[in-house]
């Protein structure tokens, strides 16, 4: 035909690199943060007031002085909430807003002040003066299984196979402890939120949340009016990393209750102290491992216990201590099994979910087995993962019974060791430390298998809205929350690619419980897959409703309608897209619809410990390079090179900055940060200045990273693409394995390094010193 | 004669304020004030630079251009600068700046809160170097932290930026003779003393000026840098009026044949390059104190005169056998910097007394010389031990030894047992290793967050093993990149 024919594709469309939506907006300095919108007239501030003590009877609370105090409006305490004062996430009703009677952390929010200016909110706040009988405290797992081990929910096991024969039988064993810190989400903007009162009932929240359904829900809740009653807005977070999945239900339930009490905005931001001394973490965990295997390093048996420092109430540690044992497998099979989790109350603040959401914490530690098993064989561990590696048709079952049928961790693996060079700067490596005395160098390559899917199966699910507007631009709107994934963006590339129009003509808008209600949280990698069918199935309706007009309109077969690059070749008449929109609404053509997709074929019995939890596997391998000063114990990642599986991307640039970021955060988890509490119970890590996340310069010297392009997932996704939110964080394991080998390398790599994490450079130092002690006392 | 405002350019806009409160900062005055809100809040204690803004002032006949952080510079200490925020680096048109425009093509972004900081960071770099290597990179940004990106593609970012544009063709390149006049034009030698609601500030027009003030009023808070004041308003809200602003005062450096001699409002920046060139063995050392903001704002004289015992000056400058000259009045009397220190929260400092300028000897020929620090994170971090070694060494035999650590006492203290123990000896590790025991005379470390005291005690020996070792010309530490 014409040289209409070589029309050029769309811009924007999937499996292509996209800028992030808002990256103009970034770098201007005008892409609008809830702190940065224009505060409505009269808009009031509030701050929390915090407990002093660890755990404690409140035995006087003298608020006088914060009343007193210049600009304060009004203090609230648990008996101005005009409904329940809780925001439990799970129901349990264990987290109140305002303690009453007893404080059980440090940092514990007691009240609320109320002022005109959040300098004045602030400084009033301080001046509350409370009167606490001391309490005994469990601060951390040991201390908590010495005052009786309380859960605070219901532990779970996981069991296949008969463990106790094979640990009988096996020829060799090894037992003890693995222990892991936790972690600071350290989002850049802290928790934040905005009330805006309305009539009768209503309020409208802004919210920095990744949950905006159960902003919504808790609102209702403490306020005791009805969800219709809610509205919550979230355009986009400065972070999120799981720290906003719950933790932003404490601030929204109060500035909701302090705008339904005065009848003004109420905007409540704490302090970067306040933030992390109030809000949850990152789970540490005590893995106590008993482990059978052979002369091989095969293992035959795992018997394992997965207890973990939940904080004082139960948040979501129980989907988190699951997740735990869910990955406590890695990517190996485990030919007879027990795992059980041990969900311990502490009297610290409530811990939470935190990008791998307990999945990094089972990860840790059967790599620590692993490690140990290829010391004590005197084998390198790269030959034990891969001795131990699932089979493809057999030696498949997971703990849960479920069968890994996508198997590619041999593949992945394979071509990393080869495109790394590993072999032979390993044997570099050796050959470096055996001729350096203080400068020693370490290697390490290591697995990640990451199940996808919420282990909760109702939460698969997800909803869109998708407006044609007819001059033929297209309004987006799903349950997604944009943290800086580029959750938004993959969605409006959906979109793109389904009506084969330009990205820019779709309009990405913020994600609101009054256009798509019931959300799941936009957690556990899940975002793009769930929305993006969601979106995608929105769009296909109308698509379908297009087709039909067009067919009927111009006398074609509906497989005469095709969707051109920005028009539409009906028989042989091209339209561009505006016009056959036009043509669409004048026809009375519905140009709106709501989409839904629920992810297929996954159940899960917990009590049974059985079920198809996951939807599929993502996959992935790093190897890491570092070089380690065995007088101080500081070091320096050298060299990381990773190889990653995210199926068919949708967006390449967006997966690759996930896995570098992933990566430095994971590193960040596994070496300099560390939480550190004082003989009080009070956490005196709560800001950078103590608490030190990777900056630039501790990014590898050398750092490559691959997707495999190769892969694409075997399961029904959109695109055939696969999660990358949480996956990547795990690559970072490689890097306190290395450092274990350079610090095994001061007694010729004969004893099992056995360093927990953090690995701070006092760590690193202890353990080589500790090795030296157990290598002289041989 | 007093000028009862503070003046300064903010962006393009000249700003007067007769209402100063002492203790503004320059993050609320943008953002509650002016309403600028691309600067954003992230830590309010000068560690995470996303509020980082470039303030320009005039340096003698120039004028440099600094990032800094807006959320503990006082808006006081801004009298006579440019300030200028992320809004001004697009076009009118509004165009993105070669630095947005680099960060947006190479995915510097991801949930964006950092990012008006890097841009700011990476805005003052590419100023002042258009094509900068990957350390130098680094190096600008150990002030601002990304939890996102992993830093890789803004580090691209940073090096592309002239294939953007041309920094001799920026704004504040190309105007820089008309905003050094504006700025000139603020400077009227007066002082500048704006009382309010809130408290007073004094901004004096010179050094005798402060002397003068600061004996009328010694109950004031004396504030160059602001990187620890600061923080005294941000997180402890505490009343620091009257305050007293000097840090554009005693910014001078003079070089001699066996000395340097810092003002004590000389920053960290302003001073590295005298002491890369003079004393090279502090170069490491000064790149690793704070992160480019701090650097650019804080002072040799404020990380001494405040008294910490893990400031990272205090010990190589009391190895090198430093002495600072404290000013009451007219008055001046020269103090030993070992003898300033008393004990924890106490100096030798008098009433209305301040510390106008450090003298510190060069390390001479025939000395070894070394400062190392131990830090949880390499950089912009606070010292969990640091030491420093001065040892002269005739016929093979200790004649010299002046040793000094921070973070292992109340105060930066000298190792007298462990020098006594070197002193008359053997330059050998037989030595070390025999004067190792005198730690434990001469420290008794703390156990806090930053590390336990049994981790402070084996790195400060392992620190003098170090020291032996390179002594010898072997590189015994970890260095990321080779000094060029």
């Amino acid at each position: 035909m014409t040289a209409l024919d070589a029309r050029k594709p769309i811009r924007g469309g999937v499996h292509i690199s996209q800028r992030h939506d808002s990256a103009h907006k970034h770098v201007a300095g005008t892409a609008e943060y809830i702190d940065d919108m224009v505060e409505p007239t009269g808009t009031l501030h509030a701050y929390l007031g915090l407990s002093t003590s660890a755990h404690g009877e409140i035995v006087a609370i003298d608020l006088d002085a914060v009343r007193a105090a210049p600009g304060v409006v009004g203090v609230l305490t648990a008996g101005d909430v005009p409904g329940h004062n809780d925001v439990s996430p799970v129901g349990k009703h264990d987290e109140p807003i305002f303690a009453e009677g007893k404080v059980s952390f440090w940092g514990q929010p007691m009240f609320a002040v109320i002022a005109e200016t959040r300098d004045q909110a602030r400084r009033a706040a301080h001046r509350a003066k409370v009167e606490y009988r001391e309490l005994p405290f469990a601060g951390d797992v040991a201390a908590a299984r010495a005052a009786g081990g309380e859960l605070v929910t219901e532990n779970m096991t996981l069991k296949r196979g008969d463990v106790a024969a094979g640990l009988a039988s096996a020829p060799r064993r090894i037992a003890g402890t693995v222990t892991m810190g936790g972690q600071d989400h350290f989002y850049l903007e802290g928790q934040i939120a905005m009330a805006v009162p309305g009539e009768d009932d209503e309020v409208t929240l802004y919210s920095s949340t990744q949950h905006p359904s159960e902003i919504q829900h808790m609102v209702g809740h403490a306020l005791g009016v009805p969800s219709n009653a809610v509205n919550v807005i979230s355009r986009r977070m400065g972070g999120g990393f799981g720290g906003k999945e719950t933790q932003g239900n404490l601030f929204a339930v109060v500035a909701a209750i302090a705008a339904k009490k005065y009848g003004r905005a109420v905007k409540i931001r704490p302090d970067r102290d306040d933030d992390m001394t109030a809000t949850g973490k990152r789970h540490d965990f005590v893995v106590d491992y008993d482990v059978g295997y052979d002369d091989e390093g095969r293992i035959t048996a795992v018997d394992a216990v997965y207890a973990a420092r939940c904080g004082y109430a139960a948040d979501l540690s129980g989907a988190v201590t699951d997740r735990a044992l869910f990955h406590a497998d890695n990517a190996y099979f485990y030919p007879a099994v027990r795992l059980q989790s041990e969900p311990l109350r502490t009297n610290t603040v409530s811990n939470t979910a935190f990008r791998g959401f307990g999945g990094p914490q089972g990860m840790v530690a059967c790599e620590r087995w692993i490690e140990e098993i290829a010391y004590s064989l005197g084998k390198d561990p790269l030959d034990v993962r891969k001795a131990n590696f699932y089979g493809e048709g057999e030696r498949n079952v997971t703990p849960y019974h479920q069968t890994v049928t996508d198997n590619i961790i041999g593949r992945i693996v394979d071509e990393l060791e080869a495109s790394a060079d590993y072999r032979a700067r390993r044997a570099a490596i050796v050959e470096f430390n055996r001729t350096s005395p203080i400068l020693k160098r370490g290697i390490a390559l290591t697995p990640v298998k990451f199940g996808i899917s919420f282990t909760m199966t109702a939460f698969n699910q997800a909803g869109a809205l998708v407006h044609i507007y007819k001059d033929g631009s297209i309004h987006l709107n799903h349950g997604g929350t944009e943290m800086g994934q580029g959750l938004y963006v993959k969605v409006a590339q959906v979109l793109a690619d389904t009506f084969q129009v330009d990205l820019d003509k779709v309009k990405i808008t913020a994600t609101t419980t009054a256009k798509v209600p019931n959300t799941s949280a936009t957690a556990a990698s899940s975002g793009s897959d769930l929305n993006g069918m969601a979106a995608a199935n929105a769009a296909g309706q109308i698509k379908a409703r297009l087709v039909a007009f067009a067919a009927e309109k111009y006398g074609v077969a509906e497989d005469a309608v095709v969707f051109e690059p920005n028009c539409v070749l009906i028989g042989n008449q091209r339209f561009d897209w505006a016009d056959f929109i036009d043509q669409a609404y004048f026809g009375r053509v519905q140009l709106s619809a709501a989409g839904f997709y629920k992810t297929p074929d996954i159940h899960w019995d917990r009590a049974a410990g059985k079920g198809q939890p996951f939807f599929y596997f993502a996959y992935g391998a790093s190897c890491s390079e570092v070089i380690v000063d065995t007088l101080t114990g500081e070091y320096m990642v050298e060299r990381v090179d990773i190889l990653h599986d995210v199926g068919k991307s949708l967006n390449p640039a967006i997966d690759i900055g996930q896995i570098e970021g992933g990566f430095i955060q994971g590193m960040g988890w596994l070496t300099t940060e560390e939480l550190w509490w004082d003989a009080k119970g009070r956490l005196r890590t709560h800001a950078p200045s103590t608490y030190k996340i990777p900056l630039a310069s501790d990014v590898p010297k050398i750092f490559n990273i691959k997707l495999a392009e190769w892969s694409e997932n075997k399961a029904p996704t959109i695109g055939r693409s696969k999660a990358v939110g949480e996956p990547p964080f795990m690559l970072a394991m490689s890097v306190p394995e290395a450092l274990s080998m350079a610090a095994a390398s001061v007694v010729d790599y004969a004893i099992p390094p056995r360093m927990d994490t953090p690995a701070t450079p006092e760590r690193v130092l202890m353990t080589i010193e500790r090795l030296k002690r157990e290598a002289a006392a041989r | 004669m007093a000028r009862d405002t503070v003046r300064f350019y903010l962006n393009d806009a000249l700003v007067e304020r007769g209402d100063v409160r002492p203790d503004e900062t320059l993050l609320d005055f943008l953002r509650l004030e002016k309403m600028l809100r691309g600067t954003k809040e992230g830590c309010a204690e000068g560690d995470c630079g996303a509020c980082s803004v470039l303030v320009g002032r005039l340096d003698g006949e120039g004028l440099v251009y600094e990032a800094v952080n807006a959320c503990i510079r006082f808006v006081g200490s801004l009298d006579g600068t440019h300030v200028v925020t992320v809004e001004h680096l697009a076009g009118r048109d509004g165009a993105l700046h070669p630095v947005q425009q680099a960060m947006v093509d190479y995915h510097g972004s991801q949930c964006g809160f950092c990012t008006p900081g890097f841009v700011i960071s990476l805005y003052g770099l590419w100023l002042e170097n258009p094509n900068p290597s990957v350390p130098e990179v680094e190096r600008a940004l150990q002030g601002n932290l990304c939890r996102c990106t992993g830093y890789a593609p803004i580090v691209r970012a940073a090096q592309s930026i002239s294939s953007y544009g041309q920094a001799a063709e920026d704004a504040l390149n190309a105007e820089r003779e008309a905003i050094r006049a504006r700025l000139a034009g603020l400077r009227d030698g007066q002082r500048v003393e704006v009382r309010s609601a809130g408290g007073t500030v004094i901004v004096p027009a010179d050094v005798d000026d402060l002397a003068a003030v600061f004996t009328e009023h010694p109950e004031a808070t004396i504030i160059a840098g602001s990187t620890d004041v600061g923080l005294w308003v941000t997180k402890f809200m505490r009343d620091i009026s009257p305050v007293v602003f000097i840090g554009h005062l005693m910014r001078e450096i003079s070089v001699s044949g066996e000395a340097i001699t810092f003002g004590a409002g000389v920053s960290y920046t302003q001073a590295f390059g005298v002491i890369a060139e003079h004393i090279p063995q502090m170069r490491e050392l000064f790149e690793r104190i704070g992160g480019a903001q701090v650097r650019n704002m804080g002072t040799i004289g404020g990380n001494i005169a405040n008294g910490s015992p893990i400031g990272d000056t205090p010990p190589p400058l009391i190895a090198l056998g430093a002495s600072i000259t404290l000013r009451k009045g007219d008055a001046r009397r020269v103090v030993k910097l070992e003898d300033f220190f008393i004990e924890y929260g106490r100096q030798d400092r008098a009433e209305g007394e301040f510390v106008e300028a450090v003298t510190v000897p060069l390390p001479r020929a025939d000395e070894m010389f070394a400062t190392y620090k131990i830090s949880k994170r390499r950089e912009e971090d606070i010292t969990a031990t640091l030491g420093a070694f001065r040892v002269k060494v005739a016929d093979g035999v200790v004649a010299e030894a002046v040793i000094a650590y921070g973070g292992m006492a109340g105060t930066p203290k000298r190792a007298n047992a462990v020098e006594a123990a070197l002193v008359g000896k053997p330059w050998t590790m037989e030595t070390i290793a025999a004067a190792i025991p005198a730690f434990e005379t001469d420290y008794q470390p703390l156990t806090d967050w930053r590390a336990s005291a049994d981790y402070r005690m084996l790195a400060a020996r392992n620190l003098l093993r170090r020291f032996f070792i390179e002594s010898g010309g072997d590189v015994a530490r970890i260095v990321r990149h080779e000094v060029a």
